[in-house]
């Protein structure tokens, strides 16, 4: 008999020159991860289990009325000791998770810096500006717990926040992005063909691009399309680029750029698209950027944003709670404030108009998904790959 | 060369949330999460060093999980590990329960007695 859901081996995971190199009781040490996130969703049940037998009654009982706000949620169930035990393991693994993949990538830092020189030597498809200044939310705080994120240059040339990035990410996914952690992006490509069957774009603009896990599908999907990829983080671009072009993906140009003040001239990209990239935003810069991709986008042009879910007003104060759980804990915190805003409201505001918004929800493609990764599995609010995309045609 | 041992452990930037009432309960249940990753990982190594045992026809995995000691001296030897290691684990459980039963002066207390001996 087989156990249920296990994610798969470390191992599994696509191979390609940047990624670093790892011996056997590292990778061991992340399969131990990848079974302890999935351990933690199913404990994480018994939150709402606790929230509904003892946090919510002893407190109808204390104050004779129903618990009125997220906040006073969240004061009551900070007593509760499952709540407590879980917490605590979860941050606990999430920190382990980094330490994990730290310890990995920087002991080569010095290797893998000098692979990412070889192999991005000479191309003029990776452009650094060392001009471009670390947008200020991004030098507040460090997203998903990643020390130095994904700026910080421990050597010259650095690229480790970018190895760390890829090697972990499968683990904090158990996998379910697929071998290349490229589930985002392929369901987003697969999409648009299968939604716009004519539409053949010229010039496509990725923002946020990471290490460029989720632009290289768009990238091959539309092999005759010219792609562009920017992000603010100088390492993970270096890493980008050198992936990309050992994958053999040679039309995308990454380039070292702010999303709220690029380069490009008015209406110069048929699709603009990011992939979990507005909640690591801020709250004035998120509106800067869609006036910023409204200015570039051409007329007919189609942008699309893969982002968590919305907050809705069916939504339970549970369900709030617990979704922000992992914005405050896990170091995402404008997550907890961009569910307060509405995706329609940014988009009109910066110039699209309203009965252009579209809404979508999104599945991440899973090359690995043998059927033994069952839907039935509790959603784990912080890691499922099922997101709510929304967008426009710019008309 | 960076200090590759120590950056891997770095904190990341923000005040690290507690959970439980007591901040103690958090420190040592992180520490004890560490340790049992790393007997995770061990466990793994074993598996692997027994996979290739049987792959190269030296043992197979059958005899080692139908092992049983042969002699009284494997037994003695194995159960003095099991006994060691427990106490090594529980060793704050037996100094506490020593407390208990001869409760003891502070060192500062005994810094003082020794000033004056």
């Amino acid at each position: 008999m087989a156990a249920k859901n296990l994610p798969p081996v470390w191992n599994k995971i696509a191979k390609h020159a940047m990624l670093p190199e790892t011996n056997h009781d590292e990778r061991a040490r992340y399969n131990f991860l990848s079974n302890l996130n999935k351990h933690l969703a199913h404990v994480s049940q018994g939150n709402k289990v606790a929230f509904e037998k003892r946090v919510e009654p002893t407190f109808v009982k204390n104050n004779g009325r129903a618990i009125a706000s997220v906040d006073e949620l969240g004061e009551a169930i900070s007593k509760d000791s499952h709540y407590q035990i879980w917490s605590s393991l979860r941050r606990s693994t999430m920190e382990m998770r980094q330490q994990a993949g730290r310890s990995i990538v920087l002991r080569q830092a010095e290797e893998l810096r000098d692979k990412a020189e070889k192999l991005n030597k000479g191309k003029s498809t990776l452009v650094l500006d060392p001009n471009c200044k670390v947008p200020e939310y991004l030098l507040a705080v460090d997203n998903h717990l990643m020390p130095g994120s994904y700026h910080t240059e421990l050597i010259e040339g650095d690229v480790t926040p970018a190895a760390n990035y890829d090697s972990g990410i499968f683990v904090t996914t158990a996998g379910l992005l697929g071998r290349f952690n490229d589930g985002g992006g392929k369901a987003i490509a697969s999409w648009v063909k299968k939604t716009y069957t004519d539409f053949a774009p010229k010039r496509i603009l990725d923002i946020g691009c990471g290490m460029g896990h989720n632009v290289l599908p768009i990238a091959k999907a539309f092999p005759d399309a010219e792609v562009i990829a920017i992000d603010t983080g100088a390492p993970m671009l270096r890493y980008a680029h050198a992936r990309a072009i050992d994958l053999g993906i040679t039309n995308v140009t990454f380039m070292q750029m702010d999303a709220a003040m690029t380069t490009f001239e008015n209406e110069s990209f048929d699709w603009i698209q990011s992939t979990m990239f507005f909640h690591e935003t801020g709250g004035k810069s998120i509106y800067k950027i869609m006036k910023e991709i409204h200015r570039i986008l051409k007329p007919g042009g189609l942008t699309l944003h893969i982002e968590q879910p919305q907050y809705t007003n069916d939504m339970s104060l549970f369900e709030k709670f617990i979704r922000d759980w992992d914005a405050l804990n896990n170091s995402e915190p404008y997550w907890s404030k961009m569910h307060d805003i509405d995706p329609k409201e940014l988009m009109v505001s910066s110039g699209f108009k309203e009965e252009d918004f579209m809404q979508i929800g999104a599945k991440a493609e899973n090359d690995l998904d043998d059927g033994s990764q069952k839907a039935d599995e509790p959603e784990d609010h912080g890691r499922s790959p099922i997101w709510n995309v929304f967008g426009a045609i710019k008309n | 060369m960076i200090d590759y041992i120590k950056l891997a452990s770095s904190k990341s930037k923000g005040k690290r949330p507690y959970f439980h009432n007591d901040p103690a309960v958090e420190r040592v249940l992180n520490i004890t999460m560490a340790v049992a990753g790393e007997l995770a990982v061990m466990r793994e190594r074993m598996d692997t060093i027994e996979r290739l045992l049987e792959k190269k026809g030296l043992v197979s995995q059958e005899e080692i999980d139908n092992y049983i000691p042969e002699t009284k001296e494997e037994e003695t030897q194995r159960q003095t590990w099991h006994s060691e290691y427990i106490s090594r684990v529980l060793r704050i459980v037996q100094q506490e329960m020593e407390e208990l039963e001869n409760p003891d002066k502070t060192i500062a207390e005994i810094a003082n007695d020794i000033n004056k001996m």
